[in-house]
């Protein structure tokens, strides 16, 4: 571990001390220092056992947006097989910001969608952080309309800060692709669904989670705006994010209870990014409960029941 | 300033000296500078009678001058949950719906109604930008709801006009939802084979962009209306460049292919009316003067 969160200092620091007890010990291999650094490990993590039970809106953004979080392309890789990448929009070009293409779930064919915001300098503007332009969308419609064409399941994997804010984006027709792709995942007769693995950032993430279910990692968040935004707007003050992450209500605790997700995936002690295998495995897991739930569903029954679910959303209110 | 001696007609000017006159009298045209007299403004739907600049005008103003005698039913809107997320920043949501509740005498950014236009039965749907910058939350997606039911109930087509900052942040998710909610609707009436003409009005942004507002059968826009999915200072700022004169305006995006057409609010009756009557497979409309139509029973949806 060397990336911490800001809110993870102390643990940082007693983690740390650890380090140099051990390194001491292996210099001067006469010194005891194991009971002493195990004490340091044991604090270390009881700490992370406070920290993380009760993760403030804030904080959980932090951690869905963490560099070692795994991202779009971990899961495909660990959980597909035959993993075939189908690249362009037919119209433009190809938008590296979001994979896409045919693959095997599980032995099942599928198709597989997600936005990708790399793991490195290189690949971070590579994939434009995750941002996807209309390229992306209207890929991900073609690809949509394939599955529904042979049938196939419709997996998408949703980590995005939003759609690109740029000239050529919006020339393209930016809101026009969005709203396109939002239409397509109400139209194809196959299962859809959609696992929010970091950042569900606005319409880039309705785009490809208007499924027939839902499911957020535990620390992942899904927003309207996100929370930099949201106080610039109303509090006028970009510092205020931790009040807008508050009252925004992004986290997938409070979107089960709005019913605007159906499951929540459990995250291992400290967040995904600190033992992504596990990470993986519960996401596979989930994907495998929610297909096996909407498999028996015919056609028009997975698109009625999918309008229904958004026809009805709302009607639910946080309790007072 | 001297806009008394240089824009105002000598006539007017005898008539009042500048501190008689009560200042809602009078606008001042924010593109040109011109102070125009309001009825005549009013007159001419809002529109600068020295620059041709569209500004706002609301639902029940442009209705009223849409359709055949002035004549319109309103359509009942759902009441969605009242603050579903109690949401509060500096200011409680409540307390701010309130605000914007007096100072439009409306429910919400959104109203619903059906009537004729040129002997041709419509159900209507306008977007209030006064009313919380016309954001769209639940009630603006419920109205889109009720719209597209009446419309296929009573088969007819319908015509809405977009005007929003973009979503509603204090009803949060709820109000992102609105996207696939309100292209569910969208979705019924193509169903139904009615025509679905969209009007995009200054300014359509943001998440009302980038679902209900692009997904016309037929995509007209105002003049000079800002139309975007990211507004433009966001842009500047990510990538920090000076962004070319009237980009995101409708005249830019037709350039760019991405409306059917552009034009003035005085000539939007008769270009609707022509449009729908060919897409429904109707005769030429009739020109010159009708009487007004019976007003048409309200329906409400429940
Ligand atoms: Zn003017």
């Amino acid at each position: 571990m060397t990336n911490y969160l800001d809110f993870e200092r102390p643990i940082a620091e007693i983690e740390g001390k650890a380090e140099e007890l051990r390194a001491l010990a292996r210099s001067t291999p006469e010194t005891d220092v194991g009971g002493e650094a195990a004490a340091l490990d044991k604090k270390a993590k009881e700490l992370l056992v406070s920290l993380y039970k009760d993760l403030t809106p804030w904080r959980k953004c932090q951690v869905a947006r963490h560099p070692e979080r795994p991202h779009c392309k971990d899961y495909i890789d660990a959980l597909f097989t035959d993993y075939t990448p189908l690249a362009g929009d037919r119209n433009f070009a190809d938008d590296h910001a979001v994979m896409g293409g045919l693959a095997r779930f599980q032995d099942r064919p599928v198709v597989v969608i997600g936005h990708e915001k790399g793991h490195d300098t290189k690949t971070r503007i590579e994939r434009n952080f995750g941002m996807a332009r209309p390229e992306g969308y209207r890929k991900a419609i073609r690809l949509m309309d394939l599955a529904d064409r042979f049938n196939l399941p419709v997996i998408t994997l949703v980590d995005t800060p939003g759609a690109y804010p740029g000239k050529g984006a919006e020339e393209r027709g930016q809101a026009e692709a969005i709203a396109r792709a939002t239409e397509k995942c109400l139209q194809i007769g196959v299962p859809l669904v959609s696992v929010i693995i970091g950042e569900g950032g606005s319409g880039g993430a309705v785009a490809f989670a208007t499924a027939n279910s839902v499911a957020m990692l535990e620390h992942s968040v899904y927003s309207v705006i996100s929370p930099e935004g949201c106080a610039s707007i109303l509090w006028k003050d970009a510092e205020k994010m931790r009040e807008a992450a508050e009252a925004l209500r992004l986290t997938a605790q409070d979107l089960k209870k709005l019913a605007v997700i159906d499951r929540i995936i459990a995250e291992p002690l400290g967040g995904a990014h600190r033992d992504r295998a596990t990470t993986i495995g519960a996401v596979g897991d989930a994907i495998a409960g929610m297909l096996a739930e909407l498999t028996p569903l015919k056609r028009k029954a997975l698109i009625d029941a999918r309008r229904k679910k958004f026809l009805t959303m709302g009607a639910k209110g946080l309790a007072a | 300033m001297n806009w008394i001696t240089n824009y105002v007609r000598p006539t007017i000017n005898s008539i009042f000296s500048r501190r008689e006159v009560p200042e809602n009298l009078w606008s001042k045209c924010e593109s040109c500078g011109t102070m125009l007299f309001h009825r005549e403004l009013k007159d001419n739907l809002n529109v600068c009678t020295s620059c041709g600049h569209h500004m706002a005008i609301t639902p029940r103003a442009r209705f009223t001058a849409l359709f055949d005698g002035g004549v319109f039913a309103e359509i009942k809107v759902p009441e969605p949950l009242a603050d579903p997320l109690q949401f509060r920043d500096q200011k409680k949501y409540p307390d701010r719906m309130k605000a914007a509740r007096a100072a439009t005498g409306e429910r919400d950014a959104m109203l619903v109604v059906t009537g004729e236009m040129g002997r041709t039965p419509i159900v209507a749907v306008a977007q209030d930008f006064s009313f919380m910058a016309g954001s769209m939350g639940m009630y603006v997606g419920n109205a889109i709801i009720a719209a597209a039911e009446e419309a296929v109930k009573l088969k007819r087509p319908l015509i809405l006009f977009s005007a929003a900052g973009g979503a509603r942040m204090q009803e949060g998710i709820l109000s992102l939802m609105q996207m696939p909610r309100s292209t569910v609707a969208i979705q019924m009436l193509k169903e139904a084979g009615l025509p679905y003409v969209v009007v995009l009005t200054h300014p359509t942004t943001g998440g009302v962009t980038a679902s209900y507002a692009m997904l016309g059968d037929v995509q007209i826009a105002e003049p000079g209306a800002l139309i975007c999915f990211a507004g433009p200072r966001v842009i500047e700022q990510t990538i920090r460049e000076k962004l070319p004169e009237g980009f995101q305006r409708a005249e830019y995006l037709l350039d760019h292919g991405m409306l059917d057409r552009v034009t003035a609010r005085a000539r939007m009756r008769d270009e609707l009316i022509t449009i729908i009557r060919m897409l429904q497979g109707l005769p030429p409309a009739v020109k010159g003067d009708l009487p007004p139509p019976q007003p048409v029973q309200t329906t409400a949806t429940a």
